[in-house]
């Protein structure tokens, strides 16, 4: 990288109001780091006018006063990216919070900077190029064994392609040299990269297999692709933080990677507590061995709450470099863009819709650009999956962060007030919400489900479709003035939502259901539904049918953990009970 | 210390200072007046050549000839174990007549953000006695939850019944209760301080008073005193504090004044762009952190504008928040007391609390059926409106009476009824025995076997 010139510069501090300040007399580029103050608070450069620079401040400026000194660091905001992220807990601007209790105590106080890897660990560094191996961007040059994933230790994007003149192995810390190439560079396990720039990649690709979360409604109905995007607005209470929590425990990626922002502390502790004893049901270990986890709560310092989405990214494009499947749960976004809203204020700019500023949309789909299955610098093939969940006033999804999110993103999971309050979890609407991903993955549905999934997906979808129509016909007539099919139609369709689409995260078993159970509960739903309109038609009364007994016993097959003997079961006793209905017409 | 007599401007709760030397952002103001009285102020905004100060009482008195002084640090809290018993004024002045406060400490009131590395994840179970609080919106030790209510509502006797009732099943450890009344009229003030007096809780509690004739501007600070004060008593001494802030929408509208004041651009309503981030700075105290004795549990107490759960303040306090208490006007009109209707409500922490190690192993399936059963109930009342009950399937008719039971038995309860969590749950049970057993799609067969009252008679008559 070319030396930043402005380093070094100093200047004082002429104005200081809240989490903006201004100062004169620094030569600075846009997002240049500076340390504002005697106690040399970390802020970052957002505007220049004239002489004077404005500052964003990562931390609480109380007592800071016109006249103290302002430094130039001469770098932009970056993140530490080598061994150790796994497993860690940051603060927006990457700070692990586990050194900074060690450092100053329970409390979040000021002025302390700590490095985002710990640099005395030693990792054991195995390498997998040789002398005079040629290398280029984004090479593969070792691996470290971080946890149980295998840490590949990469090239710099931003590094010059070279020859290998030297390469070690052995017990090192991230800030010794491995490997020196032979135009000089000398390269650690670790490098640095800014958080406002997304890393290269060779080129993005369509995503065409599904992430696999084991939740039902969201697999089975609208699923987001590895690489894709995905968007779950929801007003308070309507469940995104357990949905959240949900696709970070289960979701079929090898990473993820965690952003609280601006949320509740004592939601983050539970994410804290519950990771490290949940077990990942591929591989055995415990989540959080794949988890990188940030957490910048509402009371934090709302500057590093408008980095900590940045500071995320960067670490999944990291992880997806390696060639790795990343999911990147971002909690909640609307939090980062009214930290975006109230630093632009302070500005005085003027402001777009509802205060937000002008360049919301630009900054969000920015971000939602970031996300891709991408052929990487050196050939492999990694994705970065993002959900964001957002947080709209009054649940009115009209709002400008739902908006303009919604034009980026490719899945909607639309949470809803009324169905949580029913309890009826996950609460996502099935009438409101989409995926743009449906035909690019029906390959992989057709081969590694069933061929007959696709005709069960549709089928299901109609069914609630035609439900939600006979309602609104319900509310004005009672439903015992439907046809008779029709009165079968609102039966199947409530064992749609009652059986299928509800899942219960806090049971042991129910919490995570793979594709092939969602397909045989779909498949048992769908021949209780062809044995009703058999029967119907040959004349038995919908009253008969619906007071069959084997059907409901259906529910009790979600929390049973070897389902198919009682599920086989009960398709007998269903067939058994219809074939007597039949012959007693 | 230098006295500045350079005022320019003087604008609703702000002054306007000039030529000062440099001043701290935050920094403590004294005002004096020309007959000796002191106002007291912060700086909001600052540099070299003008200081913006907002001044927490009238700005009644102050002209261009009033003396002003920086201080040199911010607001600070003299706390000390002495406190429990005392009445202080919402700017955190002895108002009962009794001594200065011997501070042990001098905190500063902004308080830090708690890492989230060193809290405590909260799981003990607190048994408040209200069936629809423990049984389907379960409270833990360090949660903060709100009471959404409106103009009218009995919300203060339902924090007043929690406030006396409130216990951790098995525990005999030191409590307190920290009171902080913002904007509420004298009578509402003297009905929680003659219930403080009647139970005894008074020596157990410091009580923070800012009336509705008090100043505005005060009630920023109040909330922040108290949270000071509850951190000092539990994280320093070691109790369990419990906190309520009364009323949240009179500080938020305290908030809006100033922000109109200072010319901000205004986010929704009129409210400040930023009072998301403000309101979690009192909201997030609240908490257990890891190796320390104590905690702080919050129960905000917020009347919703109009009764609408969208407007700001409830809907960035339910964002903040891990959920809240839905007092419904609906219930209060049908004579039923406590009128919290359980169907908004929602206790997020509820999970960690409840179950075999906490209550007991049927809690959460019984809450969740008796959610699904109301909430099925309750839409099938709009129906019979239209099309009468006879248009109604049987199945639907069980459903619709469920819901008149629920608000009866399990919703409808005595001011100084405590009820057990056991009988809580009982109840529960006994509601659901109403519906056939099949309809019971949410519960376990094994729980249902073991807890039905249909099963259980069956169990003891086979004994």
């Amino acid at each position: 990288m070319k030396e930043n010139q402005k380093q070094g510069d100093k200047g004082v501090l002429k104005r200081i109001a809240g989490p903006v300040v201004a100062a004169v007399g620094v030569n600075a580029h846009m997002y240049d780091v500076v340390k504002v103050g005697h106690e040399e608070l970390m802020g970052e450069v957002i505007k220049i006018q004239g002489e004077e620079i404005i500052i964003q401040v990562y931390e609480d400026t109380s007592g800071i006063r016109p006249g103290e000194p302002v430094e130039n660091t001469g770098l932009s905001l970056a993140v530490e990216l080598g061994p150790g992220l796994l497993t860690s807990i940051y603060d927006g601007i990457q700070r692990p919070l586990a050194v900074l209790v060690d450092k100053m105590g329970d409390f979040i106080e000021r002025g302390v900077s700590a490095p985002g890897l710990d640099h005395a660990k030693k990792w054991n560094f195995e390498p997998l190029v040789r002398e005079g191996d040629a290398v280029k961007p984004g090479s593969i040059i070792g691996q470290v064994q971080e946890t149980n994933i295998v840490h590949r230790v990469l090239v710099p994007p931003n590094a010059e392609p070279a020859t290998v003149r030297s390469i070690k192995s052995g017990s090192f810390t991230v800030d010794d040299v491995v490997c020196t190439l032979d135009n000089g560079t000398e390269l650690t396990m670790m490098h640095k990269w800014p958080v406002r720039v997304p890393r290269p990649v060779t080129e993005k690709m369509n995503p065409d297999i599904p992430l696999i979360t084991g939740q039902r409604i969201l697999d089975g109905l609208f699923p987001i692709a590895k690489g894709g995007t995905a968007a779950i607005p929801g007003p308070f209470g309507s469940g995104k933080t357990v949905t959240q929590q949900q696709l970070a425990k289960w979701s079929d990626a090898e990473i993820v990677v965690y952003i609280g922002c601006g949320e509740r502390g004592n939601e983050m502790t539970e994410v804290l507590t519950e990771f490290p004893e949940l077990e990942d049901p591929k591989t055995g270990k415990p989540l959080m061995e794949r988890t990188v986890l940030i957490a910048n709560t509402s009371n934090m310092p709302v500057a590093a709450r408008e980095a900590s989405v940045y500071t995320g990214i960067t670490i999944a494009e990291y992880f997806r470099d390696m060639g790795y499947d990343v999911s990147l749960m971002a909690d909640s976004t609307s939090r980062w863009a009214e930290a975006m809203r109230e630093i632009s204020s302070r500005l005085e700019e003027m402001p777009g819709e509802e205060g937000y500023p002008a360049y919301l949309a630009a900054r969000l789909s920015e971000f939602y650009e970031r996300a891709g299955l991408v052929e990487t610098l050196n050939g492999s093939s990694g994705s970065v999956s993002v959900i964001g969940a957002v947080s709209p006033p009054g649940g009115d999804f009209s709002e400008p962060v739902t908006q303009n999110t919604l034009r980026i993103v490719k899945v909607f999971w639309a949470l809803d007030a009324k169905l949580s309050q029913r309890r009826h979890f996950p609460a996502i609407n099935w009438l409101n919400s989409y995926s743009l991903y449906l035909e690019s993955l029906n390959d992989w549905y057709d081969r590694e489900v069933s061929p007959e999934w696709n005709v069960l997906r549709s089928w299901a979808m109609e069914v609630l479709q035609k439900e939600a129509e006979l309602q609104e016909i319900v509310q004005l007539v009672g439903s015992d003035a439907l046809p008779e099919a029709e009165q079968l139609t609102i039966e199947v369709a409530r064992m749609i939502r009652e059986i299928f689409l509800q899942q219960n995260a806090y049971d042991a078993v129910d919490t995570f259901c793979d594709m092939s159970k969602q397909y045989d509960m779909m498949k048992t739903i769908k021949a209780f539904s062809d044995l009703a309109y058999t029967a119907q038609a040959a004349g038995v009364t919908p009253q008969q049918i619906l007071s069959t007994k084997a059907k409901n016993d259906l529910p009790q097959i979600k929390f049973i953990k070897d389902y198919k003997p009682e599920l086989d079961r009960i398709m007998g006793e269903m067939e058994k009970e219809f074939n007597a209905l039949r012959s007693s017409v | 210390m230098k006295e500045y007599r350079t005022i320019t401007k003087i604008a609703g709760p702000l002054v306007f200072v000039e030529k000062t030397e440099p001043v701290g952002y935050n920094e403590l103001v004294n005002i004096a007046l020309y007959d000796g009285t002191v106002k007291r102020g912060q700086v909001l905004d600052t540099s070299d050549d003008l200081v913006v100060v907002q001044v927490f009482e009238t700005t009644a008195g102050i002209g261009r000839d009033s003396g002003v002084r920086f201080l040199g640090e911010t607001i600070k809290m003299p706390v000390g174990k002495e406190m429990l018993g005392r009445i202080l004024s919402g700017g955190g002045k002895p108002i009962d007549g009794g001594p200065d406060i011997v501070p042990e400490k001098r905190l500063d009131i902004t308080g830090a953000a708690i890492n989230p590395y060193a809290r405590a994840s909260p799981e003990e179970f607190i048994q408040t006695g209200i069936s629809t609080i423990d049984g389907t919106n379960t409270l833990v030790r360090g949660q903060k939850l709100p009471i959404f209510s409106g103009a009218g509502l009995p919300h203060n006797n339902i924090a007043l019944q929690i406030a006396r009732q409130s216990k951790v099943l098995g525990s005999q450890e030191e409590f307190a209760v920290v009171f902080a009344a913002m904007g509420i009229t004298k009578e509402e003030a003297n009905h929680f301080m003659d219930d403080f007096e009647r139970t005894g809780a008074l020596e157990r509690a410091v009580v923070f008073l800012n009336l509705a004739d008090d100043p505005a501007v005060e009630r920023i600070i109040t909330p922040r005193l108290a949270l000071t004060t509850a951190e000092y008593l539990a994280f320093e001494l070691g109790m369990h504090v419990l906190v309520i802030l009364t009323d949240m929408t009179n500080y938020c509208e305290a908030l809006r004044q100033i922000g109109a004041a200072r010319e901000e651009v205004p986010g929704r309503r009129g409210y400040p762009g930023y009072m998301y981030t403000d309101l979690a700075g009192i909201y997030e105290r609240a908490g257990i952190i890891k190796g320390k004795k104590g905690s702080i549990t919050q129960f905000p107490i917020l009347t919703m504008p109009g009764d609408d759960i969208t407007h700001p303040i409830p809907d960035l306090t339910g964002y903040i928040t891990e959920g809240q208490i839905v007092v419904s006007r609906e219930l209060h009109r049908k004579g039923i007391y406590p009128p919290v209707n359980v169907l908004p409500s929602l206790s997020r922490l509820m999970n960690l609390g409840i179950g075999e190690k906490h209550t007991r192993e049927d809690h959460k399936k019984v809450s969740d059926q008796l959610y699904a059963a109301y909430a099925e109930g309750n839409d099938l009342r709009g129906l019979v409106a239209i099309v009468g009950k006879d248009a109604l399937s049987e199945r639907d008719r069980m459903f619709l009476e469920f819901a008149d039971l629920f608000e009866d038995q399990f919703v409808r309860q005595g001011y100084e009824e405590d009820r057990s969590i056991t009988d809580t749950l009982d109840i529960g049970w006994k509601l659901l025995s109403s519906l056939p057993v099949e309809q019971l799609v949410r519960i376990d067969r094994e729980l249902i076997q073991k807890y039905h009252p249909q099963f259980r008679g069956a169990a003891k008559a086979a004994e």
